[in-house]
């Protein structure tokens, strides 16, 4: 009878210890609501937007600009009592993670998608936006997803990318005795563009003794005219979606086209010589740069060892981070690959980065991710944080006062707009989908270590446009 | 006793019963009936019936990774198994340090596999930047890469389980053969291998299932490149599914495909070597 009791007492207790287990997570969930509610209570006196029982979930595209997002939230939980968990996938994982997250009870109430391409894949999960005030913001119907007459998505940063140079090292690299340039303007095409990097790179040990000369310091120490072209999955978007925009930009541009079901690749020999640049006149032998990563690109320019990086406005804050340079040695120039007219092209300027609203999350948290966009946009806080902070440009209208970032390249794109360059739309959002930009990025990472011809490249490009376009459409 | 171990077996069973069923048996039914599905999140999904599996052969990269994967598990079965029995022999001769030996050969075991694909990508990056080359210079690279991190992650592991084995070899036997004048040669042949069959059937299950199914030192190592040409079977099933939009049934159909051949693999080696296994 003792045996048996004791036997008992131990099924019991492990029961216990399952039903707690279970029940911990059920306590903390409550105990967030609870709190919520009890501040949501004391907030409905200031102001009847404030949800009473919402809560938000946003997964964060940008790995860049996580902790403003963290802390941004933690105001508004401060401010208003609703709960606002911020997650940021690691980089190149959104799609994955934003897959097994939707699937989950609580799943995002605020993600993102990459452009039309990525909208097709989320458009039933996406709550229509039309009429929030979020969407009564936004300047212009050029920044918003649509889908029929439904407005989808809503892009809340605008940005820029270009050759991002090094102004001091160029400037005396100008003064030199036979420079190809006498001034930085003076680069308008390809085969000056050429022309100067060819240069820079045969005499590197000149061009850095001038630099430091010029800045008064001994922190120049060249190694290439670019960064070196990391293929890496961490660098390789930079060539295999953001400089193959440029050929098909002119392409779409000749034909009159936004969107096609197939690519002929009439600008291709100008994206071969680009990038035959790129990785010539480099940091670091074609052979090695399969391996090579964003951070060692970023670094390389930071530190001196490089003069020109494609790369965009985002990537500023890292730029600085390292504090060997300071802004007035940032420049930005259009990327020219040898296309007629070229010296009236401007910067790439565009969105990747559309705000979507879970569908199915529930009412109460649909409203509370609607008050929390519209106080990122609106309050003093909000504002401060994504203009200053995250050093975004935005599309809406309530940053007109007083909030714009404060960011070199930023200001570069305006003058080149003020100028009366002609933007580059960024269409690489209408490439048909990850894996063309993969076909295309293993292509050229097999062609520059010498293992591929560019024969590959074109096939990756055309063949494997249609064929992954006809893959995602059926 | 028993009687009670009788009645209560259920309810002792049962944590881990439902913990089975809530990570294995729930997701492997739901993963069959998804290979059957059009779907973005797994719990929203739509009938198409067979179409995803003829979906399966007409991916080039899917075959590929197939033989890539065979060939790669054939080696590295052979490789680890041999070099693991050599060193358990060496190390159940009574040479002075066995233990440390034994230890710091079992060491790498403990290192998870994402960590280890780095380190050693790291590693090989390192010597072959001395060649001008990197890892992902060709698939064949990766191949010898990923065989040596997985040599020196197994072979310790193996090696305990083969120390065991010969470890349980009645002395008298191997003494009964040397009294008949069997040279050291036959000693191996005729006693200490058909003795630790049993040993050889674990450590070639694992180290098979383990060559099948091998995932993260693969991602971490070359994760495919170049141009998945060093894409093993459960990494071009991941990529599959994440990577590609609309193609998450035929990731999940794979799966399957990919679930009965290593079933069917790990059957047929079991039968045969259990087979060649004696009674003591």
């Amino acid at each position: 009878m003792k045996r048996k009791s004791i036997a008992m007492l131990l099924v019991l207790t492990m029961a216990a210890s399952m039903f707690a287990g279970c029940g911990s997570t059920g306590t903390k969930d409550s105990a967030g609501s609870d709190s919520a509610d009890s501040a949501a209570s004391t907030e409905t006196g200031k102001s009847d937007t404030a949800s009473s029982d919402g809560s938000v979930y946003y997964l964060n595209f940008k790995p860049e600009q996580d902790q403003q997002w963290q802390d941004l939230a933690a105001a508004y939980t401060d401010e208003t009592g609703v709960p606002v968990t911020v997650v940021t996938a690691a980089s190149g994982t959104y799609e994955s993670t934003l897959k097994s997250e939707m699937a989950k009870k609580d799943a995002p109430t605020l993600f993102q998608v990459n452009g039309p391409v990525g909208l097709a894949s989320w458009d039933d999960y996406c709550l229509d936006l039309s009429d929030t005030d979020l969407y009564s913001h936004v300047k212009s119907d050029d920044f918003v997803l649509k889908s029929g007459d439904a407005v989808k998505g809503i892009a809340y940063v605008i940005e820029t990318y270009g050759l991002i140079y090094n102004k001091t090292v160029l400037n005396a690299y100008c003064k030199m005795d036979g420079a190809k340039v006498s001034s930085v303007d003076e680069i308008n095409s390809f085969d000056k563009l050429k022309a100067v990097a060819d240069d820079i790179q045969s005499r590197l040990a000149d061009v850095s003794a001038a630099a430091n000369d010029e800045a008064g310091s001994d922190i120049y120490e060249l190694e290439g005219a670019f960064t070196s072209s990391g293929m890496d999955s961490s660098s390789d978007w930079r060539f295999k979606t953001h400089l193959a925009n440029i050929p098909v930009y002119y392409e779409y541009k000749d034909k009159g086209i936004t969107d096609t079901d197939a690519i002929e690749g009439t600008y291709l020999d100008q994206y071969k010589q680009i990038f035959d640049l790129y990785i010539t006149d480099s940091t670091c032998e074609p052979s090695m740069i399969a391996t090579k990563t964003g951070d060692d690109a970023t670094a390389e320019f930071a530190l001196g060892n490089a003069v020109f990086y494609q790369n965009g406005t985002w990537a500023y804050q890292n730029i600085i981070d390292a504090g060997l340079l300071t802004d007035d040695d940032l420049g930005m120039m259009p990327i020219y690959i040898g296309v007629d007219g070229e010296e009236n092209q401007g910067l790439c300027t565009g969105s990747e980065n559309y705000w979507c609203i879970n569908k199915d999350a529930s009412e109460a948290d649909i409203q509370a991710t609607e008050d929390f966009l519209n106080w990122v946009i609106t309050s003093d806080t909000g504002r401060d944080s994504v203009a200053n902070s995250m050093a975004f440009v935005t599309p809406f209208d309530t940053f007109d006062d007083g909030y714009t970032a404060e960011n070199p390249f930023v200001k570069q794109a305006n003058d080149y707009i003020a100028d009366g360059k002609t933007s580059v739309a960024w269409v690489f959002s209408t490439m048909p989908s990850e894996e063309w930009k993969n076909g295309v990025g293993a292509a050229l990472t097999e062609y520059a270590q010498g293992t591929g011809d560019w024969d590959a490249v074109k096939s990756a490009f055309v063949d494997g446009w249609a064929s992954e376009y006809a893959a995602t459409h059926e | 006793m028993q009687k009670s171990i009788k009645k209560y077996f259920p309810i002792f069973a049962l944590p881990t019963f439902i913990a089975f069923t809530i990570g294995f048996i729930v997701p492997f039914l739901m993963g069959i009936y998804l290979s059957f599905c059009k779907f973005t999140t797994v719990t929203d999904a739509k009938f198409v019936g067979f179409s995803n599996y003829t979906k399966i052969f007409t991916d080039a990269t899917f075959l590929h990774a197939l033989w890539y994967t065979a060939l790669f598990t054939i080696v590295s079965v052979v490789l680890i198994n041999v070099l693991a029995f050599v060193i358990a022999m060496l190390l159940t001769k009574g040479i002075r340090g066995t233990n440390i030996f034994r230890t710091v050969f079992f060491m790498p075991n403990l290192i998870g596999g994402i960590v280890l694909g780095y380190i050693w990508q790291l590693i090989l990056n390192g010597i072959l930047a001395k060649f001008g080359r990197t890892l992902v210079y060709s698939s064949t690279y990766g191949f010898w890469g990923l065989v040596i991190l997985m040599c020196w992650q197994q072979v310790g592991y193996m090696m305990i389980i083969y120390i065991a084995g010969i470890q349980n070899i009645p002395g008298e036997l191997i003494e009964a053969a040397k009294i008949d004048g069997a040279t050291s040669k036959q000693v191996l042949r005729h006693v200490t291998i058909p003795m630790v069959m049993p040993s050889i059937t674990v450590c070639t299950f694992l180290t098979l299932t383990n060559g099948f199914k091998l995932f993260d030192q693969n991602l971490a190592l070359t994760n495919g490149a170049p141009s998945d040409m060093s894409q093993m079977l459960a990494l071009n099933i991941y990529d599959t599914f994440y990577g590609r939009t609309g193609w998450e049934g035929v990731g999940q159909a794979k799966a399957v495909v990919f679930f009965i051949l290593v079933a069917v693999i790990a059957m047929i080696q079991n039968y045969l070597t259990r087979r060649k296994e004696v009674q003591q």
